[in-house]
């Protein structure tokens, strides 16, 4: 059998199995390769910088276990920025599995900010609808929210008093890993009552919101990992995925490899052929 | 002791999964089980206590708002599904819910979407700004800064025009098409390179866990 013949025939649990040294191994022996920001992670920094203190910022949790490696990372960036800043945060979401997420990234940050639940942040929860919740929300949110993610009346907390709809709120951010999510966030409080919305989204869909950021729909773009990563990197706090990023570059740079030797090989085995 | 017990099975769970790439074993397949019964369970206890009761249950039969019974009487309508006799009855609630959520998406999707993704292409042709800063500040950035407009506004015209089948894509007009082929190709592969960043992310996030949380080798 030629080299050609054996590389054709290479087992896939190899190339598995190389994909799984290229993660494992930064992981243990980190590098340490220079995150450079770019211009929508930057845009999205800003949108929160300019934020006066006191500030009510909605954050609007669409993820869920399966996508937190890209998307947690954001949202405990993104509350840390928030607290550093005494910007208060009026989390929710649009997907039930998101809800603790959210709660668990502001009750971390609160810790380390010494902030308050109900004075600094708040949890109103999930609600079933979409769209349709934004809309509510978007005329009254009293209404749409009576209660907090643990049951709890709304009125009971200083953060949620003179909040009656989104006039009351400074800045939007989704944080989704689908539908609904930033898109419609976009459509319903950005489209329909000019609210300014930024957003986080998985690296799968990134690309789907970049024109929305170049029509100035979105106020910034965070994009998967990478764009997590970035974040922290500007905010000055490692996080976990400024961790990942040395792994996600080396395991770019093996699957670069495996497409180029894939296809001079096949292009080889081609001419030969002929 | 909880926490531990929680990660232990975790970590065993993933590696269970994780087993499939070697090849199809019995591992894996308690794994994917153990996952679709607790998925459905969970989803079906959340439905009820989240949705079906605060939203329905509750206002219903405990404060006695009466509209509840329209939504109730569709919902059942819908379970109707599952009796092959009277499966059409579903047919009403459906068209309900496609019906009035197209009407309320469809101007705001619409806008959104569309027009106000075609405002934005509708920009001077040569930004003077750009092209200033790029014979001031001559670099890589600054003349993908200069060009991107142009690069916008060539990529949506030959992108249309390749969708535009009224017309043989030859001359010219073909030329045009097969422009459009290529900033398609361009934006498949961007598409691609970021779902394999994705699908990476998401690998770093288990071994991640295996290595921090379970074993303790990352700090």
């Amino acid at each position: 059998m030629s080299i050609l013949e054996r590389f054709e025939k290479v087992d896939r649990r190899i190339i598995f199995l190389l994909t799984l040294l290229a993660v494992v191994i930064p992981l243990l022996l980190p590098i340490g390769f220079k995150i450079k920001v770019s211009e929508p992670v930057q845009k999205f920094y800003e949108a929160v910088e300019a934020l006066p203190p006191g500030s009510k910022v909605l954050v609007s949790s669409e993820y869920d276990p399966s996508t937190m490696p890209e998307v947690y990372p954001m949202n405990q960036a993104l509350a840390r920025h928030c607290f550093k800043k005494d910007i208060k945060i009026i989390g929710m979401g649009l997907w039930p599995q998101g809800i603790p997420l959210n709660q668990a990234s502001m009750e971390q940050a609160a810790e380390e900010y010494g902030k308050e639940y109900g004075v600094d942040y708040v949890n109103l929860g999930y609600k079933a609808g979409g769209i349709v919740v934004i809309s509510a929300a978007a005329e009254n949110m009293p209404n749409t929210f009576p209660l907090d993610y643990a049951g709890r009346p709304i009125e009971e907390f200083e953060i949620m008093k003179g909040i009656r709809n989104f006039d009351n709120i400074d800045l939007i951010i989704s944080l989704s890993a689908g539908d609904p999510g930033v898109r419609h966030w976009v459509m319903i409080a950005q489209g329909r009552y000019g609210k300014k919305v930024a957003g986080g989204v998985t690296a799968v869909s990134a690309p789907a919101f970049y024109p929305y950021l170049d029509a100035g729909q979105l106020q910034g773009l965070l994009g998967g990992m990478k764009g997590a990563a970035e974040y922290e990197t500007i905010l000055g706090a490692s996080g976990t995925a400024s961790r990942g990023m040395d792994a996600q570059s080396i395991a770019h740079g093996l699957i670069i490899f495996f497409i180029l030797f894939a296809n001079f090989f096949y292009l080889l085995g081609k001419r030969k052929k002929r | 002791m909880i926490e531990t017990l929680g990660i232990w099975i975790a970590a065993l769970l993933t590696l269970c999964i994780l087993s499939f790439l070697y090849k199809d074993n019995p591992f894996y397949k308690f794994a994917e089980h153990l996952f679709v019964g607790v998925s459905a369970a969970y989803w079906a206890v959340y439905y009820y206590f989240n949705i079906l009761y605060p939203n329905l249950i509750q206002p219903l039969f405990g404060r006695g708002q009466l509209l509840l019974i329209i939504p109730l009487a569709l919902g059942i309508m819908m379970i109707m599904r599952l009796f092959p006799k009277v499966g059409w009855v579903s047919r009403w609630p459906l068209a309900f819910i496609v019906g009035s959520y197209s009407g309320y998406n469809l101007i705001t999707y619409l806008q959104s979407n569309a027009v106000d993704q075609v405002r934005a292409t509708l920009v001077p042709f040569i930004q003077i700004e750009s092209w200033k800063n790029l014979f001031t500040n001559p670099g890589v950035m600054t003349f993908l800064n200069a060009i991107a407009i142009p690069v916008v506004v060539v990529g949506v015209t030959t992108g249309v025009i390749y969708f535009f089948f009224s017309k043989e894509h030859k001359g010219v007009f073909g030329g045009f098409a097969r422009t459009g082929v290529w900033f398609l190709m361009i934006a498949f592969g961007a598409s691609f390179g970021y779902t394999v960043m994705a699908r990476i992310s998401l690998l770093i996030g288990r071994v991640y866990f295996l290595l921090h949380d379970w074993l303790g080798l990352i700090q």
